[in-house]
């Protein structure tokens, strides 16, 4: 038995959650009594093994050849199959970044098994795993287990193991080179780019009033453009707002939006799905003000009023500037 | 150019969830139910791809009879016909039995395309559609944000994270996961509904498509999650709540 933890670099450049797989690896192949090895993918990935090597595992794993230099789903699938095929492997772990979410429920599907997704805790019952999923957007929790042979499947949600929990050590690096064709890989992905110079800089911002789905209309935006002025705050949002261009791209917060960590983030309207946790939790002081008690945002808030937006907002800007003369 | 678009109907967004008496599912009773939010998208998507290319497209929906309303509501918009894979058990389901039922189905119909939304609003595995093109031997792309058919090919903009893209081309046939915002969502004419009435929507069951729905991911329990922090909820009226609210952030917090 023995637990395989797939980590992600691009261009020699590190994916930060593979630090949260790896230290999650670790701590279960403690508790399972399983040696831990990592693997990385890529064309010439020696450095970057090297230095996943100097964490407390069996071995890491260069998973090298030209075809892997960059990201594809057929490359990456047929390269960790082989890999795996060879180590046996009982429990494979990754992180739950975007190039997981393309490839990995293929892997699993190529090797008859199945994948837990999104995984942010995890326990031993009875000799077996226990995973435990977010589900309805957060409202509720699920214990999952499998009930298929290994190997078994396991992305990690971002934020929901520590990094720097990961154990330095010594591995010994070995290079697998699997067996690719170029006729394998189907797909010709393009460069990576951005959209646009981005104009605001919300990370740099000391207070955030960020708008969600529950402002209902592009016409009540005014509103929280009222609190943010009397707060002198940036404005931001959750994405369905920037989708619908009621506000512009370069205000969304979370995973596909700018991380932001102010002094104080006011959520209005916004129910907490983990997308946009991820790009505001670090923030120091959280208020949260949502119609729903149960909204996953109050877990991560410091202070909550439950209620009709439409009213507490205004009571809101009345007090700030009574309070401010 | 046949567009097969993978729909699921899921819990209306503001749905309070509760666990049922097997603790494995919620209670569905009182709920309302509507179109999983990115497969709106990917029905608008294929449906713009049809305008623009000539062709047909056909809803795939795997659920209980309920899920027939959401069904309805997608020929209303504009699909041609739709495949009802009855399974009055869905809740049980994961991503892979779920995949080889759609497979099992769209594969007799050869299509060009096929569209999902990138995850689900209930279960949110975000892996029906990856899988699916696995089991059908189609490449494709996930969290799409842009279509464009090239000759035989496709180019998509893929999202990745931090405000990150990339283009990609693939060959047809292929699956295309779609992110919700793709495109802006059409509402239903009173034609559109009049005419959905007459359109083709074909039951199967999983025994009919010889699909084994045993689940390899299975629920064993359903519950709230625990606070990971204590929130101090500021109550009263909105104006009571909002002095409160100032208190906090001017003495507690210090942030104002
Ligand atoms: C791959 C991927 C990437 C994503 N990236 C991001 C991202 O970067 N950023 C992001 O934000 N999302 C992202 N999402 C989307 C995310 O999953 C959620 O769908 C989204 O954050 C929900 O936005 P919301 O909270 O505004 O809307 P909803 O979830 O609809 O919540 C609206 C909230 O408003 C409350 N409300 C309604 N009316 C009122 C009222 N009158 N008064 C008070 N409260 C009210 C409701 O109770 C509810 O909690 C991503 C999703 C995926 C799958
Ligand atoms: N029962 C179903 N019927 C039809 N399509 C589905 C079903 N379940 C999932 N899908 C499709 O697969 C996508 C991803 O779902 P999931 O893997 O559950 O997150 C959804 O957005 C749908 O397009």
């Amino acid at each position: 038995m023995s637990v395989l933890v797939v980590l992600e670099q691009q261009e020699g450049r590190w994916h930060r959650l593979s630090w949260e797989a790896l230290a999650a690896g670790q701590e279960m192949g403690e508790r399972l009594g399983a040696p831990v090895r990592a693997a990385v993918a890529g064309d010439g990935v020696e450095a970057p093994a090297a230095e996943a090597a100097r964490y407390q595992l069996e071995s890491v794993w260069a998973v090298d050849h030209p075809l892997l230099a960059r990201y594809t789903a057929d490359g990456y699938t047929a390269g960790f199959e082989q890999l795996i095929r060879r180590l046996q492997p009982q429990i494979v772990l990754f992180p739950h970044t975007y190039q997981t979410r393309d490839f990995a429920p293929k892997l699993a599907a190529r090797l008859g098994s199945a994948l837990a997704s999104d995984v942010v805790r995890w326990s031993v019952a009875d000799g077996r795993l226990v995973l435990v999923r977010q589900v309805f957007q957060g409202k509720l929790n699920a214990d999952v287990t499998f009930a298929c042979p290994p190997p078994h499947f396991v992305s990690l949600q971002a934020g929901a193991f520590r990094a720097d929990k990961a154990a330095p050590g010594e591995a010994r690096v070995e290079r697998f080179r699997p067996e690719l064709d170029a006729s394998m890989i189907r797909a010709q992905p393009g460069e990576r780019f951005r959209e646009s110079q981005r104009a605001v800089d919300l990370s740099s911002a000391e207070i955030i009033v960020a708008v969600g789905r529950g402002i209902k209309e592009k016409d009540n935006l005014p509103l929280v453009e009222k609190l943010a002025e009397a707060l002198g705050a940036e404005l931001g949002a959750s994405r369905p707002i920037c989708d619908s261009g009621w506000l512009p791209m370069e205000r969304q917060i979370g995973s596909s939006g700018q991380t932001v960590a102010p002094k104080l983030y006011v959520a209005v309207g916004i129910s907490g799905a983990i997308q946009h946790l991820v790009g505001m939790k670090g923030s120091r002081t959280i208020v949260a003000i949502n119609k729903d008690q149960e909204a996953p945002i109050f877990e991560v808030a410091d202070y909550g009023i439950v209620g009709d937006l439409f009213e507490v907002v205004p009571a809101l800007v009345e007090e700030i500037r009574k309070a401010k003369g | 150019m046949k567009i097969l678009v993978a729909l699921k109907q899921v819990p209306g967004r503001d749905a309070a969830l509760r666990p049922d008496s097997s603790g494995r599912w919620i209670q569905e009773s009182d709920l309302s139910f509507e179109i999983n939010e990115p497969d709106a998208y990917a029905l608008e998507e294929g449906l713009q791809l049809k305008e623009q290319y000539g062709g047909e497209v056909v809803v795939l929906s795997a659920g209980p009879a309920r899920a027939a309303q959401s069904i309805r509501e997608a020929l209303a918009k504009g699909a041609d016909r739709a495949i009802h894979i009855e399974e009055e058990n869905a809740a049980a389901l994961d991503a892979m039995a779920t995949a080889r039922l759609l497979a099992a189905a769209a594969k007799p119909e050869s299509p060009d395309l096929i569209l999902t939304g990138l995850q689900s609003d209930d279960v949110g595995a975000g892996q029906t559609g990856v899988i699916l093109a696995e089991l059908l031997g189609l490449p494709h792309a996930t969290i799409i944000m842009q279509v464009e058919k090239l000759d035989g090919r496709l180019r998509v903009k893929r999202e990745l994270e931090e405000g990150w893209f990339q283009y990609i081309e693939l060959p047809l046939p292929a699956v295309l996961t779609i992110q919700s915002g793709i495109k802006k969502l059409r509402y239903a004419t009173l034609m559109g509904i009049k005419r959905a009435k007459t359109k083709e929507v074909k039951r199967l069951t999983a025994a009919e498509l010889g699909v084994e729905t045993a689940a390899a991911l299975r629920i064993e329990r359903l519950y709230a999650p625990p606070r990971a922090k204590r929130t101090e909820i500021l109550g009263g009226s909105p104006k009571e709540a909002a002095a409160k609210l100032v208190e906090k952030l001017r003495f507690e917090a210090r942030v104002l």
